[in-house]
């Protein structure tokens, strides 16, 4: 007697990849702008990125439906943190919401493979990486998403630094200018983008610096 | 999902208790942190802190509680308190033991293996955290799931101390250095015809 299979899921995927790389005074966080379903595009031209504060910018591959959900409960949050505390939230500590909003979901999961890019309070580039459930930790760059397996090791062998957890601690290897970290993110794209099929059409890049905020964009191949 | 050879297995609940993470990742960060909310408002309700004894049993409660829905946990919290040094072993089945030394984990075999051999209850903290990096290269060496740095902290009465953070591929070379073969016949080029 097998045991009964559902024959509905409530989840979907709905492909893409994200990338987020920090540097000593910036930070660079991109995403595709193709949703899929299956073997279909649904459209070409879909933010998977979305700015929760000044210095924090989120980016979510994954089903779309709960990413837009989590966004949503994110930007709540930090309203109502502004109004408790009179100032905004510091990319640290939208880390850690984004843990707990992730985590009291545990039963029935966000299907959403986050990556928060952003600066701390001393104005260095931070990137934190999850798991869909809420594990987090502070990163140099990372990479989620359907495109993620052909990108990490490249980031690997390009930025790769010594650990976090060595004692005596080492200092990181050559640190990237941001120009150097755009271009090497329209690279990893465009080589993501030969091999997976989720990820192409249009790639939208977001630097944050002590300036504020810019876009770029840049074609992807669209087959 | 991605591998990471840097996550923070050892979680500082507050600064003289820590916490190992083996399992669910997710599950031992959130369940973790819960539990250094939980010893802060001991502290505040009580005016004293809380026992490791104390402290190991919310978590396992709490475990317990969720037995059987699927969370993955399997900890060891380590501390200081009125009654000396404590090290209890804490899983989500709901188990809860006290004891000496523990090894957690896919590599545990591995390490207890050189734990148990080594172990003696007079050994200095030099000795004993010596002993206790060779457990965990030793797991990484044979455990494919293991890897990566290999930290050791010291727990004493005044809070604990990282003493180290040593990347086991650096460990492998430092405790099997590569020695110079020697090689009885070389072998030569034959002349070409």
């Amino acid at each position: 007697m097998t045991k009964q299979q559902a024959n509905w899921s409530p989840y979907d995927n709905n492909g893409g990849t994200c990338v987020a790389i920090a540097g000593t005074d910036y930070c660079v966080i991109a995403a595709d702008t193709r949703m899929s379903s299956g073997y279909n595009i649904l459209t070409r031209d879909y933010s998977k990125i979305i700015q929760l504060v000044d210095t924090s910018v989120l980016a979510s591959s994954g089903f779309q439906a709960d990413v837009r959900a989590l966004q949503k409960v994110l930007a709540a949050k930090h309203l109502q943190y502004q109004y408790q505390h009179n100032k905004q939230m510091s990319c640290p500590a939208m880390a850690q919401l984004l843990s707990n909003t992730l985590y009291y979901k545990r039963f029935f999961p966000y299907y959403a493979f986050n990556v928060l890019g952003g600066l701390d309070r001393e104005g260095k580039g931070c990137v934190f990486t999850y798991d869909a459930v809420g594990s987090y930790e502070r990163v140099g760059y990372s990479s989620q998403g359907s495109g993620s397996t052909l990108i990490t090791p490249f980031l690997d062998n390009q930025l790769k630094s010594p650990g976090p957890l060595l004692l005596p601690a080492r200092d990181a290897v050559t640190p990237l200018s941001e120009s150097e970290a755009i271009d090497l993110v329209k690279t990893c794209f465009a080589s993501a983008t030969e091999r997976d099929i989720y990820t192409g059409d249009k790639l939208e890049i977001l630097i944050l610096n002590a300036s504020g905020t810019r876009v770029e964009y840049m074609e992807l191949r669209k087959d | 999902m991605s591998a990471s050879q840097s996550v923070k297995k050892i979680i500082e609940i507050n600064p003289y208790m820590l916490g190992t993470m083996a399992g669910g990742a997710a599950d031992c960060q959130f369940w973790h942190r819960n539990l250094g909310v939980k010893c802060r408002l001991h502290e505040l309700a009580n005016k004293r802190r809380i026992s490791v004894t104390g402290a190991s049993k919310l978590l396992a409660n709490i475990l317990y509680s969720y037995r059987g829905m699927g969370l993955s946990v399997g900890t060891m919290i380590a501390g200081w308190d009125e009654k000396g040094p404590g090290l209890y072993y804490v899983d989500s089945e709901g188990g809860r033991l006290k004891g000496t030394r523990f090894s957690v984990g896919s590599g545990s075999p591995y390490a207890y293996g050189v734990l148990d051999s080594g172990y003696r209850y007079d050994m200095s903290v030099e000795e004993a955290a010596e002993l206790a990096r060779r457990a965990i290269y030793h797991a990484t060496f044979r455990d494919g799931a293991s890897g990566g740095v290999a930290s050791v902290y010291h727990v004493g009465p005044n809070g604990w101390t990282k003493l180290s953070g040593d990347d086991v591929g650096e460990l492998h070379y430092k405790y099997y250095p590569v020695e110079a073969e020697v090689v009885e016949q070389e072998m030569a080029e034959l002349p070409v015809t």
